[in-house]
């Protein structure tokens, strides 16, 4: 540790590491993981969401859980939450969806009209 | 050294979604803590959560009586009493379904869940500064602490010149936490003061009190914030070679703290060139567990492989200490508000407390009280506020008597005192200590003669003998406190007492002989009623002192049940089915177990 700038590298990379444990962030998402959820496939989107956010280095997101939410036939159904608008629930996403939504919502703020199914 | 070209890079964990902290303090690791780390880890792989959930160890939480505990985030859940199979539900439930296990939530009064740790009343009051760190920070994981601003204070110390350090540390008003009180910054500047080819600083982490483990839990929990305070003391004086002085009962903290250094060294916050600037390493050196080795004086003689026995002062450690150097000792949790003090400036700190006592001080919570464990709380708060609404109150309903504070060396504050403000002056005029933290809280069905007596028991043990009074002394008022609990004391015992403990007060060297009979002198000075009842009447009042009690039977509500007699160890009750039971009071050893099992309430003690 030579200089203060080292000592900032480490702690930004261990910034993101621990944003987890600061509670809610600019974003939040939701899968829906009820026993529908998960047999449609929901923990597949859970993983793909996680991994595009990982891919791309993005921290500022919460990804949560959720039980059933009685549409059950949209499943697997995820919520995405960006601080000041309103929730837009997306329906059957799988894997590649999802990685479109972490593309598209997430990052560029465009909601996925395809997939949405209440604003 | 180039070590710092080493990026983590590589060695980061991926970015989870959720990460479960396991209180990994001493307190929960001895109910428990380590297997449900394991079984957690185990079932997380098992569900395939492995890459978006992470469990870590942490330190001390605080709530010790609620161990072993885990800290679900990003919601900060907060489980409780876990069992091991408990953790396969948390698992499925909450990381994989996401739905919190009401059953494992801490209850309030009234029942009802507490969803997350930062609702718990157990830290409302509270205002962590030396264990800000701990439950927050995974201990072994020098990044972790890096990431909430460690090191930095350092890195802002070394372009300050040295005085304008010890200026720093002077204005907050920071005052060793270790017992004595004495301001730190006043003891770096000493130190600064004396030229020398060599200087040292020491952690002085041989913490002794009956009841105190804060010293433990913060090298437990956040062993870089003390190496991080020490490299600034010793940048602050000119000190390149530190000493951390752990008990060996400790092997915990001295893991932890091992773990700790040799990280530091890698990252070279040890060693040679720390930030260009500082040339400073550390070395841990293991005590025995003697109580008198908190001492400076004889904690210095213990590394320099001597006999640990103090010395007279002056000279003063700060001129004369390890090895006839300049030396400063601090204590654990003095050094743990080191950095937040540089980082956020003297006024920050001395803006919590009182006009004299500064800052934040670490209690250990114990006793007959429910939330056991550790708090920390700005200097001032009442101890009402910390025995009802941080300690949660007096379990079973029972009434307050008395809170010990400041170990052996401390004294007995009563029930009339309990709005006093904890803070040094106050204590002080309350016969008592702050010392270093711990609060031992009695119910009324303590015995007052009972804890002095058991405080100076503790005193004739640990006494290292140099000093006849303290040595014989001690031992004199232990015989006497024994003769009244006894039964046998008389009036003049009482006087006896009185005069043992000035004469060893007056003619010890060292603080463990002249603070040794405070316990004495504050129960006599709250409690003298209880000591005439137990010479005079010979009766305890709290029903505490086995010879001075006796169990009967009612009559009227004994069912004959035999339950009694069954368990009796000594077939001391007798009496026939569905009839009467007597006690014999010969062959009766006052266990207590006939009480214990009695369903109608017809065992009394009196």
């Amino acid at each position: 540790m030579k200089t203060l700038e080292d000592l900032k590298r480490v702690r930004e990379e261990a910034i993101k590491a621990m944003k987890v444990r600061e509670g809610e962030q600019r974003v939040k998402v939701t899968v829906a993981m009820g026993t529908c959820g998960i047999a449609a496939g929901a923990r597949e989107t859970m993983s793909a969401l996680l991994d595009e956010l990982n891919k791309r280095g993005i921290t500022d997101v919460t990804v949560t859980q959720t039980g059933c939410k009685g549409l059950c036939e949209q499943e697997p159904l995820v919520e995405v939450t960006i601080a000041g608008s309103e929730t837009v629930s997306y329906g059957k996403i799988d894997a590649e969806k999802a990685r479109r939504i972490v593309a598209e919502h997430i990052v560029n703020g465009h909601v996925v009209g395809d997939y949405v199914i209440t604003r | 050294m180039e070590v710092t070209e080493v990026t983590n890079e590589q060695k980061l964990p991926r970015i989870e979604r959720s990460h479960v902290l396991v209180c990994a303090g001493a307190a929960c690791v001895a109910s428990g803590a380590e297997e449900i780390q394991r079984r957690l880890e185990a079932k997380i792989q098992e569900l395939g959560l492995n890459t978006e959930v992470a469990v870590y160890g942490t330190g001390c939480v605080g709530t010790c009586d609620l161990g072993p505990v885990l800290i679900v985030y990003p919601e900060g859940t907060f489980y409780v009493k876990l069992k091991p199979q408990d953790v396969d539900e948390i698992a499925e439930e909450h990381l994989l379904k996401g739905r919190v296990v009401q059953r494992l939530l801490p209850k309030d009064p009234t029942e009802h869940e507490i969803p997350t740790i930062s609702e718990h009343p157990f830290f409302a009051k509270q205002v962590r500064i030396a264990l800000r760190n701990l439950g927050v920070i995974n201990p072994e994981s020098i990044e972790e602490y890096i990431a909430v601003g460690g090191y930095a204070a350092l890195e802002k110390a070394l372009n300050m010149t040295p005085e304008e350090v010890i200026k720093m540390v002077s204005d907050s008003g920071l005052r060793g936490r270790g017992g004595a009180g004495f301001p730190t910054g006043r003891k770096w500047q000493f130190a600064r003061n004396v030229q020398a080819d060599q200087k040292y600083v020491i952690i002085n982490a041989d913490e002794g009190d009956p009841g105190a483990f804060m010293d433990r839990s913060i090298l437990e929990g956040d062993p870089h914030s003390v190496i991080e305070g020490l490299a600034i003391a010793a940048y602050a004086i000119g000190a390149t070679q530190g000493y951390a002085y752990v008990r060996a009962e400790y092997p915990l903290a001295i893991s932890r703290l091992q773990t700790a250094i040799d990280q530091a060294r890698e990252f070279g916050l040890l060693g040679k060139g720390i930030f260009g600037k500082l040339d400073f390493d550390l070395e841990i050196r293991k005590g025995a567990g003697a109580f008198v080795c908190g001492e400076e004086t004889a904690l210095m003689h213990s590394i320099e492989g001597k006999r640990g026995e103090p010395r007279p002062k002056p000279p003063f450690p700060a001129v004369s200490g390890l090895w006839g150097k300049p030396t400063i000792i601090n204590n654990v949790e003095t050094l743990a508000n080191i950095p937040p003090i540089i980082e956020k400036g003297p006024f920050w700190y001395s803006s919590f407390g009182t006009e004299t006592s500064k800052g934040t001080k670490v209690f250990a919570l114990a006793g007959n009280i429910n939330n056991t464990g550790l708090i920390e709380v700005p200097f001032g708060t009442t101890l009402r506020e910390v025995v009802y609404e941080i300690g949660g109150g007096i379990p079973g309903g029972k009434e307050f008597k008395a809170a010990q504070t400041g170990g052996p060396s401390g004294g007995c504050i009563p029930k009339e005192l309990l709005d006093i403000p904890l803070d040094y002056e106050s204590l002080a005029q309350a016969g008592s200590i702050v010392g270093s933290g711990g609060l031992i809280i009695m119910d009324e069905d303590t015995c007052m003669v009972d804890v002095a007596r058991f405080f100076l028991e503790f005193t004739v043990d640990e006494s290292c003998g140099q000093c006849t009074p303290c040595r014989e002394g001690t031992k004199r008022m232990l015989e006497i406190l024994t003769r009244i609990t006894h039964g046998e004391g008389t009036l003049q015992d009482i006087e006896k007492l009185e005069t043992l403990a000035a004469s060893i007060s007056r003619t010890s060297l060292c603080q463990l002989g002249i603070t040794a009979p405070n316990p004495v002198l504050s129960t006599l000075r709250y409690f003298r009623d209880e000591y005439i009842a137990h010479v005079v009447e010979k009766r305890c009042p709290a029903k505490v002192c086995r010879a001075l009690i006796r169990y009967e039977i009612i009559p009227e509500h004994c069912k004959g049940c035999t339950l009694c007699a069954k368990f009796c160890p000594t077939h001391a009750i007798r009496g026939e089915r569905r009839e009467v039971h007597t006690i014999d009071p010969e062959l009766c050893i006052k266990c207590g177990e006939c009480l214990a099992r009695c369903n109608v309430g017809a065992v009394v003690k009196v």
